[in-house]
């Protein structure tokens, strides 16, 4: 089977819905399918990639830590977009350390995050095959 | 005679807290919680919006849904209180009738 673009848009808040956790699940099945997947995280969105979750207090599954995962699945292209962050008053020092180790570069240990302008988001969006909305 | 608010939206994805504040007597209390707690971060799009609101509201916020989102309290707007569940009992009991803005 050829491998298509995927890419997964998610622009909900982590706790207060469950689209959120559900896109992550996803995105890990079509990892392990070895589809080409690019995430980006917009609007409110962001706040997935928050540091420090903690969700003992309010009964909910912390699925924060699951992102970690993402390199293992070859998952190394992760954008989010500058515009939300700023509106947010956040940085992508608020957003927790994802990496990848690059085989092509001697398994070194790469940031899959990148953040990009509105404009560089536009263009990753056009260069897909299929997008799946979060 | 007095009513607390609740509001539970994000400001940056839904206009809850926006009516909120537009519709809210001066003097009622505002509490945030879930994803409503997004509003009591400093330098964001809504801080102005909140800033302005602590001059005639009291408001209050749940740590449990702040720590559930990784907002450090050490960087919330000045004069938000935050309550734990106890409290948020506490103040659904003070007040005669509950606005939630969902």
């Amino acid at each position: 089977m050829a491998s298509k673009k995927f890419l997964y848009v998610n622009r909900k808040a982590p706790h207060g819905s469950i689209y959120a956790q559900e896109s992550l699940e996803v995105v890990l099945i079509g990892a392990a399918f070895e589809q080409d997947v690019t995430l980006a995280f917009v609007d409110d969105g962001v706040y997935q990639l928050m540091q420090n979750q903690d969700t003992g207090g309010i009964g909910a599954k912390n699925f924060a830590p699951t992102f970690r995962a993402l390199g293992d699945y070859d998952v190394s292209q992760i954008y989010v977009e500058r515009e939300s962050l700023e509106m947010r008053g956040l940085s992508k020092e608020d957003l927790m350390p994802l990496t990848y180790e690059d085989e092509d570069d001697d398994w070194a240990e790469k940031d899959s995050i990148h953040v990009v302008s509105s404009d560089e988001l536009a263009d990753i969006i056009e260069q897909q095959d299929v997008i799946l909305n979060f | 005679m007095s009513v607390l608010h609740i509001v539970n939206k994000s400001p940056f994805d839904r206009n809850s807290l926006d009516s909120c504040l537009r519709l809210a007597k001066a003097d009622s209390p505002i509490l945030l919680i879930e994803d409503g707690i997004y509003a009591v971060q400093k330098n964001t799009a809504a801080a102005e919006r909140m800033q302005q609101a602590l001059s005639t509201h009291s408001v209050y916020a749940l740590r449990s849904d702040l720590q559930a989102r990784g907002i450090n309290p050490d960087n919330i707007i000045d004069g938000i209180s935050l309550v734990d569940y106890d409290g948020f009992v506490e103040l659904t009991t003070e007040h005669d009738k509950l606005q939630s803005w969902l």
